[in-house]
């Protein structure tokens, strides 16, 4: 370990430590990704190592982050070649080792097949799934150790912070970064350069810079992975914005509970950017003096919302407050703040080393540059994927995506998570960016993608998002604490086979209404699952209200239940009854309507599936729903 | 004295004169305990010069600190968007039935903790549980089940 006082000596390393490892010859690179590692990627990684100093082969085994496919998990890629591959367990390594190291043939089970052309894929670009993408943020992930600085500098890491250090002045990054178009990639799409320029502005002796690791949108892990997978970059952007706002020495990140892998890495790479002179006094002998500390959240969504965020950091019981004053002007500590998501730090740096200009090539444009998403769901390939802005949701789905898992129809795409909306099928060829998701009712958010389909009822699936945004609800105004809570109840109603006539407008007004008047983003987005399936999937609410049916055939509590022709008579469903509603007659069982509580328990007995739900009004019987085991 | 005042009275000199330390300290003490204890709550109000209704006020206020002893064995089922469309609802039912505990519930012989939580970040192979920080897919509940009750007993033989 060297600590580096200047830019040149900086420079010097980074190209001593590139030029070591164009000479590594082979390096496994085994994804440790949350997802991998889920899929057993310790027990990979740690085979590997066991494995080529059983067998004599020369090759680095390098952890990295997440990868990207995490479909496929546990993945590796097998440098200089270039080779990826999937489904790598521990009991593969033995083969692979020998067969790809040692001989450097290949192994045609472990590389990707295309399911639409059939074609073997050894590289990531031969696939679909990474050709489409454009990776900027997450440009390191996947690539290189994060365990590691040195890995960091051998991509060129803190070059960008010693060019801003010794040859800008904080107005010309604020410039450099306003000219890039780049916009908050936590949802909200506040452009960063005016964001910084406020907080530039704003006077006060002591100013702070946060970096929000909350992601609390369930279905969305692109910061989680950043974190994981490349922390000095999301460091780097920080000092760059820190030296850019001016009288600022001190910072925090502060990252979910749920991620504890995140807070582990993060901390050792604080400590190595300490240790080398990156970070705290006098970093690369400049006289700039900046520091960090990592905070981690205890099980709070709300706390994602920025002036939230600060009063938990302050240690006080967190709850939003009224805006103006931005959190610019008086944030921590009542002191200017400037607080951006993990992804838009993670771009700084290539921004300022390859300037505004490159940067705004990308995108749209209102929506410059690129944005991370997690696509996941009922698609083929799930996993991590960075793409410019603009594209449309049809080709995510499809090119990247790789179409849908199974038969089903897709039906729609949720974006934003649960500040977000549905995006029906026929929507699906509008371009990715803040104003065409916000017009559609639904909105960027951080970045979740959840595909559902033909199997996914959208008034249940409202629910849900209304139910969890009602948990995290604060309590704090009004119109989100007790306004929610009306919405769910009606929601409730409606899946369990009660809704009335009304329902849907109720529920209309009062979506409108607490978007309006709510206190803070939660409450102001908390309606739009619900308003946005109302908008584009209104038939399903009418159907669960009028006809007390469920099209997707998964609320077990709408429609009567009926046992079909095809009964062979065993008794069982009778034994299992909880509430005796199935009674037996000369010509054999029933179910008696009155006593039925629609519990399902029937459902899963019958083995040969003769329980039916039969919508009102004596349609032929469904088809038993599949959803119910 | 018992061992929480005194482990309690350590991590709060530990943080003392620095701002915004208030949940590092109950971190830490719930990393010692699992929990947080009230003889423990005591002292930080004490310490800390807040009141302890303060107190209790910003530690209930997160879902992540527990004010009651929790299992060796953490089950968190996730329940975030992408395991939600792939069926969670039946893992968490499966994990309830194999133990006999509600959600948020603990086993009275403190060997398991049943709760769900929103996204452990992992939505790609989505169902998945997080078993003590460690995250598994959990498309067959039962066989996961069957592999942490042999650890249990691993852990007696032992």
């Amino acid at each position: 370990m060297t600590r580096i006082t200047s830019r040149h000596m900086l420079e010097r390393m980074v190209r001593e430590l590139a030029e070591k490892r164009a000479r590594a010859g082979l390096v496994v690179k085994v994804c440790q990704g949350t997802g991998c590692l889920a899929a057993g990627a310790e027990e990979t990684f740690r085979a590997f190592q066991e494995e080529i100093a059983r067998q004599g082969v020369k090759a680095q085994i390098v952890p990295t982050g997440c990868q990207g496919f995490c479909q496929g998990a546990p993945v590796i890629t097998v440098e200089p070649r270039g080779w990826f591959l999937h489904r790598v367990t521990a009991a593969d390594v033995p083969k692979v080792v020998d067969v790809v190291l040692k001989r450097g043939g290949e192994l045609v089970q472990h590389f990707y097949r295309d399911p639409q052309t059939g074609e073997i894929c050894r590289r990531p670009e031969d696939m679909s799934f990474f050709r489409h993408q454009l990776k900027i943020a997450l440009r390191n992930l996947g690539k290189i150790n994060p365990l590691d600085i040195e890995d960091y500098l051998a991509v060129g890491g803190y070059t960008a912070l010693a060019k801003v250090l010794t040859e800008m002045t904080p107005e010309e990054v604020i410039e450099e970064v306003k000219k890039s178009g780049l916009r908050g990639r936590g949802g909200a799409g506040f452009p960063t350069g005016v964001k910084w320029e406020g907080a530039r502005r704003a006077p006060g002796a002591r100013k702070f810079v946060i970096c929000n690791g909350d992601e609390g949108d369930p279905g969305a892990f692109m910061d989680a992975s950043l974190m994981e997978g490349d922390p000095h970059s999301i460091i780097e952007g920080m000092i760059i914005c820190a030296y850019a706002i001016g009288d600022c020495r001190e910072g925090y990140i502060y990252v979910r509970e749920e991620y504890p892998l995140a807070v582990k890495r993060l901390g050792i790479a604080l400590e190595q950017a300490r240790a080398w002179g990156l970070l705290g006094e006098n970093i690369l002998g400049t006289g700039f003096s900046f520091d960090i500390q990592l905070k981690k959240g205890a099980g709070a969504f709300v706390c994602g919302e920025s002036t939230t965020l600060m009063m938990s950091i302050e240690g006080k019981r967190p709850s939003p407050r009224v805006t103006p004053p931005r959190s610019v002007e008086k944030g921590l500590w009542g002191m200017p703040t400037c607080l951006n998501n993990v992804e838009t730090f993670a771009n700084i740096p290539i921004i300022i080393l390859k300037g505004g200009e490159w940067y705004a090539q990308y995108g749209t444009e209102t929506s410059k540059g690129t944005k991370a998403f997690c696509i996941t769901g009922k698609v083929r390939n799930t996993g991590l994927i960075e793409v410019p802005m603009g594209m449309t949701l049809r080709e995510i789905v499809q090119k990247l995506g790789g179409g849908m898992l199974g038969e089903a129809r897709l039906k729609a795409v949720q974006t934003g998570g649960p500040s977000g909306g549905c995006i029906p099928e026929e929507y699906l060829d509008t371009p990715v960016d803040y104003e065409s998701l916000t017009r559609l009712g639904s909105m960027m958010g951080s970045g979740g993608m959840v595909v559902v389909d033909e199997g996914t009822c959208m008034v249940e699936f409202a629910r849900f998002f209304l139910n969890f945004t009602q948990q995290e609800s604060c309590g704090k105004c009004p119109p989100c604490r007790i306004g929610t809570y009306e919405m769910l109840q009606i929601l409730n109603r409606i899946v369990a086979g009660e809704g009335r006539e009304g329902d849907i407008e109720l529920l209309e007004e009062l979506g409108r209404k607490i978007k309006e008047t709510s206190l803070c983003g939660l409450g102001q987005s908390a309606p739009n699952p619900v308003l946005s399936t109302i908008k584009y999937f209104r038939e399903e609410y009418e159907a669960h209200i009028r006809e007390k049916r469920c099209p997707a055939r998964t609320c077990t509590k709408v429609g009567k239940y009926v046992i079909g022709e095809d009964c062979v008579q065993c008794g069982w469903c009778r034994d299992t009854c909880p509430h005796g509603a199935i009674l037996e007659r000369r010509d054999g069982f029933y179910i008696e309507p009155d006593l039925c509580k629609r519990c399902g328990a029937c459902l899963g007995v019958c083995p040969v599936g003769a329980i039916y739900l039969e919508a009102a009004g004596g349609e032929k019987p469904w088809p038993k729903p599949s959803s119910v085991r | 004295m018992s061992e929480a005042v005194t482990v309690t009275r350590e991590i709060v000199a530990k943080y003392k004169g620095r701002e915004g330390v208030l949940t590092h300290i109950l971190q830490d003490i719930q990393g010692r305990f699992g929990y947080l204890p009230p003889e423990a709550m005591e002292v930080v109000a004490e310490e800390m010069g807040v009141s302890l209704a303060e107190l209790y006020g910003m530690a209930s206020f997160y879902a992540r600190f527990y004010f009651a002893p929790r299992g060796k064995t953490v089950i968190k089922v996730c329940r975030g968007t992408a395991c939600h469309v792939r069926g969670s609802e039946r893992v968490l039912a499966k994990f309830s039935e194999e133990l006999g505990l509600k959600e948020g519930e603990t086993s009275p012989d403190l060997s398991f903790t049943l709760e769900a939580v929103n996204c452990v970040g992992c939505c790609a192979l989505a169902p998945v549980v997080m078993i003590n920080e460690k995250v598994f897919t959990a498309s067959d509940p039962g066989k996961l089940l069957a592999a942490l009750r042999q650890g249990e007993n691993r852990d007696q033989d032992h």
